[in-house]
C-alpha cells in the first residue's frame, strides 16, 4: 500500500532496537536504514532522501534532542519519532514541543511502531502535497484545515483553546485526523478522571487494526466530554476544532503546561 | 580516652585560673586588714603599758614623797626595793641633779655616775640648756638592752623643786633649782610583747583559713555553675564533632550558659534536619538516577523482546496453540514495561501534576482502599477531617499515594492485637520567616545591591559596604528573611559605632530615628523592589529583621495532616533514617523505599512532613502542604 520509494532512517544506539525496527518495516515493505549514532544518521541524511527519521532520545555524544535542532538548523524538513526507554511525560511533551511528531514509549508493540510510521510517512504526504499546492497556487483543494489562530497546539496532534471562567477545550487537529486517515472509532476517557500533558488522552482505531494515540495538549480534571462524537463520528472529521472537540477539563497547572504548547497563529505567517 | 583528660585539663586550667585569682585577691584584701588591725592593736598595748608606767611612775614618787622631806634615806631604799621586787620592774633609780644614782632598786649601782648623754638622759640634755618639762611621750623609751632580749620601756620623772623643800629643817635644797633629781623606771615589756606576737598568730591564723575556706567555696561554685556546663559543653561538641548529631545537652538552667547549651541543642537540631534534607535529596536524587538508569537498560532489551514477540504474533494469526503462547509473551513483557514505568513513578523524575483538589477527599479515597485491611486487624479509625478546609494545588494521585503508605505503615505498627488510628486535617498558618527569599535590593540612589559572587545557600546575597571601629569591609546579607546566615568580611563589636553604606555610591543605608526594637542597637534599611523596605539590625549578636511587605502578606497558609497511631513505636534511631531509601524496620516485608518516596513526594509539593514516636505508645506523622503551589 505505501510506494517503495518511502524511506526511514533509525537513529538508536541499540543494535536490537534497530532490528526489531527493520523487521517489521519489512513485513510491511518500508526500506528502512539504520544508524548507531546521531552523526552516522546526519551523515545518511545528507546524502540520501527519506521520508521519516525514527531517533532514540537517549544517545552518548548527541543526544535525540540535539538532532532535532540539528536538523532545524540544516533546514531538514523530515519528520521525526521520538522513541526512548526513558519514558517520561516530560520527554514526551519536550520532544513534541521541539518539533518531533510522535513520541513512542520504549517497549513498544508491533501495533504501536507501525501506526506511529504509519501516522509520520502520511504526515509526510500530506505536507509535501502541501508545498506543492502552495506553489501551484491552487487554493480549490483544502489539503487539511490549520487551527484557529487563537488556539495552542501540542506538536501538530492536539488543540487546546482556553475559555473564559479557566476552563479549557481539548481536541484533535484536523491534521491528525488526515494521518489516521478513516476513523472507525473512537474511545475516549471518563468524566473526572485527569488528563496529564503528553500521556495518552484518547484512541482512534482506524480500518487497517491500527489504533492511535493522541497526547494529551494540557493537564486537569475532565469536566465534560463531547458525547455527540459517539453517536455523529463524522463530527471529528467535519468540524475537528468546533463541533468535534474532545473535553472541557479545568487546567491543574496551565502556566507549566503552556510553555510547552505552540500558538497557532504562528503557523500562519 | 584522651578527649576526657583533655576535657579535665581543660576544666582545671579554668578552675585554677580563677581559683588563684580569687585566692590573690582575698590574700591581699584580708593581708592589709590583719596588718592595719595589728598595727592598732600594738598600738593600743604600748598606749596602756605606757600609762601603766607613768602611773606606777608617780606613784613611787607620791609614796616617797614624804620620806624624802623628812630625808628618810633608809625608808626610800625600803620602798623602792620593795616596789622594785615586782617582777615586771627591772630597775628603779633616783638620780640627782649631777646624774649621780642616789638610790636603786639595784642596791650596787648607788653611787654611779650617769652621763648626760645616757638614753634616759638624752630627752631632756640634747638642747643645751636642759629642758625642765616634758610631755609624757618625751619621757618614754623603749629599748633592748641586746637583741635577744625583751624589749623595755623605760620612764623618767622629774622631780621637781617646791615650797617644802627649801623649807625643810634637813637639807635644803637651794631655792633657785627647778628640777631637784629624776625618778628612772625601767619596766620590761614581756607581757605586751607577748600579747602582740599572739594577735598576730591569731590574725595570721584567720587570715590563712579565710583565704584557704574562700577559694575553696569559690572552686565549688564554679566548678558547678561553670565547669559542669562547660564540661557537658565540651563533651557535647565533641559528640557532634564526631558525627552525633541527636546529642542534646541536659537542662543547665536558665544563666548565660543554660541558654548557651538551649541554642546549642537548637544548633544540633536544626543541623540534623538540614542534614536530614540534604541526605534526603541526595539520596533521592541518586534513586532517580538509578531508575532512570534501570529504566533505560531494562527497556531496551525489553524492546526486543517485545517488539519480536508481537511480530510473531502477527504471522502465527492460523496457528492457535503458539498464538496463545505468543500472547502470554506479549502480555507478561507489557506487564514488566508498567512495572518500570512505576519505577520511574516512584523514584518522582516526573514532576508531580498538579490540581485544585480537596485533601479530604483524597483521605476518604485512600481510607476505602485500605479500609478492609484495618477492619481485618481490628483497627478503629479516627477522621477528625476540617470540613472547611480550602482545596489545595497538588497531585491528586501521589498524594493518596502517601496516605495509603502512611496509614499502611500505621496498621503494621499496630499489629494483630487491635489499636486506634486517627487523622486529623486542619488549616495552619506558617510564618515567611525562613521561607521567604530576598530576590532584588537597591539602595536610595537605585544602585543593585544583589551580589551574584557571594552565595549563601546558593542563592545571590545582598552586599553592602562597612565601616566598623575604623576597619571597612563588606558584609553579605542571607537573602532568606529570618535565617541570619550573613556571612562577615569585617568584624563587627556589638555597640561599636557601625556604618552601613551602599558598596557603589557610598549613600548611608542605615536608618535614621529608629533602633533595633530587640537590643537598640543601629538599624540599616534597604528597598526591596517591588516588595517595600527591609531593616535588620546591625548588631552581630542579634537577629531582628524585619520585611512588612511579606509579613503582611503574611502567614502562608497550609494544611497540616497528622496521621496518629496506637502501634509499637520507633526508636530514636530509627526516627533519624526512616526517610533514607532502603531502609527498612520490616526486614523481608519491607523495601524501605515507601517513606522515601512519601518524603519525596511531599518535598516536591513544596511542603514538610515530620514524625513525633514513642516507644510502645505510637507514631504520628506530620505533613504541612501548601495551599498553592509555587508558581
Amino acid at each position: 500500500m505505501m510506494a517503495n520509494e518511502e524511506k526511514i532512517i533509525i537513529i538508536d544506539d541499540e543494535q536490537v532496537i534497530l532490528d526489531a525496527v527493520s523487521k517489521i518495516a519489512s513485513l510491511e515493505r518500508w526500506n528502512v536504514d539504520v544508524a548507531l549514532n546521531a552523526k552516522e544518521g546526519l551523515n545518511k541524511l545528507s546524502s540520501n532522501q527519506y521520508s521519516l527519521i525514527l531517533s532514540d532520545i537517549m544517545m552518548p555524544e548527541m543526544d535525540g534532542f540535539k538532532l532535532l535542532e540539528e536538523l532545524y538548523n540544516r533546514h531538514i524538513d523530515i519528520p521525526v519519532i521520538m522513541i526512548t526507554g526513558y519514558s517520561t511525560v516530560e520527554n514526551a511533551v519536550k520532544s513534541l514541543h521541539k518539533g518531533a511528531i510522535d513520541f513512542i514509549p520504549k517497549p513498544f508493540t508491533f501495533e504501536e511502531i507501525a501506526s506511529s510510521i504509519n501516522r509520520g510517512l502520511n504526515y509526510r504526504n500530506i505536507k509535501v502535497k502541501f508545498e506543492e499546492a502552495e506553489k501551484c497556487s491552487t487554493n480549490d483543494s483544502v489539503i487539511y484545515v490549520p487551527c484557529p489562530p487563537k488556539y495552542k497546539r501540542m506538536g501538530y496532534m492536539s488543540w487546546v483553546n482556553l475559555e473564559y471562567e479557566g476552563a479549557a477545550v481539548v481536541g484533535v487537529t484536523d491534521l491528525f485526523l488526515e494521518t489516521i486517515e478513516d476513523t472507525l472509532m473512537v474511545e475516549l476517557m471518563e468524566v473526572d478522571e485527569l488528563l496529564i500533558q503528553g500521556s495518552s488522552c484518547a484512541k482512534f482505531e482506524t480500518n487497517d487494526g491500527l489504533i492511535h494515540t493522541c497526547l494529551a495538549p494540557l493537564g486537569g480534571r475532565i469536566v465534560e466530554r463531547n458525547e455527540r462524537i459517539f453517536t455523529n463520528p463524522s463530527l471529528l472529521e467535519k468540524d475537528p476544532f468546533f463541533e468535534g472537540w474532545l473535553y472541557r477539563i479545568i487546567p491543574s497547572d496551565i502556566e507549566y503546561d503552556m510553555k510547552y504548547l505552540n500558538a497557532c497563529s504562528s503557523d500562519r505567517v | 580516652m584522651k578527649s576526657q583528660i583533655f576535657i579535665k585539663d581543660m576544666f582545671t586550667k579554668i578552675g585554677l585560673k580563677l581559683i588563684v585569682a580569687v585566692g590573690l585577691v582575698t590574700a591581699l584584701i584580708i593581708g592589709v586588714y590583719s596588718f592595719l588591725n595589728i598595727r592598732s592593736q600594738t598600738k593600743v598595748l604600748l598606749t596602756q603599758a605606757e600609762v601603766h608606767a607613768n602611773k606606777l611612775s608617780d606613784a613611787i614618787k607620791n609614796s616617797t614623797y614624804s620620806s624624802m622631806l623628812l630625808n628618810k634615806r633608809d625608808q626610800i631604799h625600803e620602798i623602792i626595793n620593795t616596789i622594785g621586787q615586782e617582777p615586771c620592774i627591772r630597775e628603779i633609780r633616783l638620780l640627782n641633779k649631777e646624774g649621780m644614782v642616789m638610790f636603786s632598786s639595784e642596791n650596787e649601782l648607788i653611787g654611779d655616775m650617769v652621763d648626760k648623754k645616757a638614753e634616759s638622759c638624752y630627752a631632756c640634755h640634747t638642747a643645751d640648756e636642759p629642758l625642765e618639762k616634758l610631755p609624757m611621750k618625751e619621757r618614754m623609751r623603749i629599748y633592748r638592752i641586746h637583741p635577744d632580749s625583751a624589749r623595755i620601756l623605760g620612764i623618767i620623772n622629774p622631780i621637781y623643786n617646791e615650797k617644802s623643800c627649801w623649807d625643810s629643817d634637813c637639807h635644803a635644797h637651794p631655792r633657785d633649782q627647778t628640777v631637784l633629781g629624776v625618778l628612772d623606771v625601767k619596766m620590761c615589756l614581756k607581757d605586751v610583747d607577748e600579747q602582740i606576737s599572739d594577735s598576730e598568730f591569731s590574725s595570721i591564723i584567720f587570715a590563712l583559713i579565710a583565704i584557704v575556706s574562700l577559694s575553696l567555696i569559690i572552686g565549688f561554685f564554679v566548678r558547678r555553675w561553670v565547669g559542669k556546663p562547660v564540661n557537658e559543653l565540651v563533651t557535647a561538641t565533641h559528640e557532634v564533632s564526631t558525627g552525633n548529631l541527636n546529642y542534646t545537652i541536659k537542662e543547665l538552667g536558665n544563666d548565660e550558659l543554660g541558654i548557651l547549651a538551649k541554642s546549642f541543642n537548637n544548633m544540633t537540631k536544626n543541623l540534623a534536619e538540614a542534614r536530614l534534607q540534604l541526605f534526603q535529596s541526595d539520596k533521592m536524587a541518586s534513586l532517580g538516577r538509578l531508575a532512570a538508569g534501570v529504566a533505560h537498560e531494562i527497556n531496551n532489551p525489553l524492546t526486543g523482546v517485545l517488539t519480536y514477540s508481537s511480530f510473531l504474533l502477527k504471522r502465527v494469526k492460523n496457528n492457535k496453540e503458539l498464538e496463545e503462547d505468543l500472547k502470554v509473551i506479549v502480555r507478561e513483557t507489557k506487564r514488566s514495561r508498567e512495572i518500570v514505568k512505576s519505577l520511574l513513578d516512584f523514584a518522582r523524575q516526573s514532576v508531580p501534576k498538579k490540581h485544585s483538589a480537596n485533601i479530604n477527599e483524597i483521605i476518604n479515597n485512600a481510607i476505602e482502599v485500605v479500609n478492609n485491611q484495618l477492619s481485618l486487624k481490628h483497627i478503629n479509625l479516627e477522621e477528625h477531617l476540617d470540613s472547611s478546609l480550602p482545596k489545595a494545588t497538588l497531585d491528586a494521585n501521589q498524594i493518596q499515594q502517601v496516605f495509603i503508605n502512611l496509614l499502611v505503615n500505621a496498621a503494621d505498627a499496630i499489629g494483630d492485637s487491635g489499636g486506634n488510628i486517627s487523622i486529623d486535617t486542619k488549616l495552619i498558618s506558617l510564618s515567611p520567616h525562613g521561607i521567604a527569599q530576598i530576590k532584588s535590593a537597591v539602595c536610595p540612589k537605585r544602585h543593585d545591591l544583589i551580589d551574584n559572587e557571594v552565595k549563601i545557600n546558593g542563592m545571590p546575597t545582598i552586599k553592602v559596604k562597612v565601616i566598623s571601629n575604623g576597619n571597612e569591609g563588606y558584609i553579605n546579607f542571607d537573602p532568606i528573611y529570618g535565617k541570619h546566615r550573613h556571612n562577615y568580611g569585617i568584624e563587627i563589636k556589638q555597640g561599636k559605632d557601625v556604618q552601613v553604606s551602599c558598596p557603589k555610591c557610598i549613600i548611608s543605608l542605615i536608618a535614621k530615628d529608629s533602633s533595633c526594637p530587640k537590643c537598640n542597637s543601629k538599624v540599616y534599611e534597604f528597598e526591596v523592589p517591588p516588595q517595600g523596605m527591609f531593616w535588620g539590625c546591625t548588631n552581630p549578636e542579634c537577629d531582628w529583621e524585619k520585611w512588612e511587605a511579606v509579613d503582611e502578606a503574611g502567614h502562608k497558609d497550609f494544611v497540616e495532616i497528622k496521621i496518629s497511631d496506637t502501634g509499637n513505636g520507633i526508636t530514636k534511631e530509627d526516627i533519624s533514617r526512616i526517610f533514607e531509601p532502603f531502609y527498612t524496620t520490616k526486614g523481608q516485608k519491607g523495601t524501605g523505599l515507601g517513606l522515601a518516596v512519601i518524603w519525596g513526594i511531599i518535598d516536591n509539593h513544596n511542603g514538610t512532613i515530620n514524625v513525633e514516636s514513642e516507644l510502645g505508645k505510637g507514631t504520628t506523622f506530620i505533613i504541612h502542604l501548601p495551599i498553592k503551589a509555587k508558581s
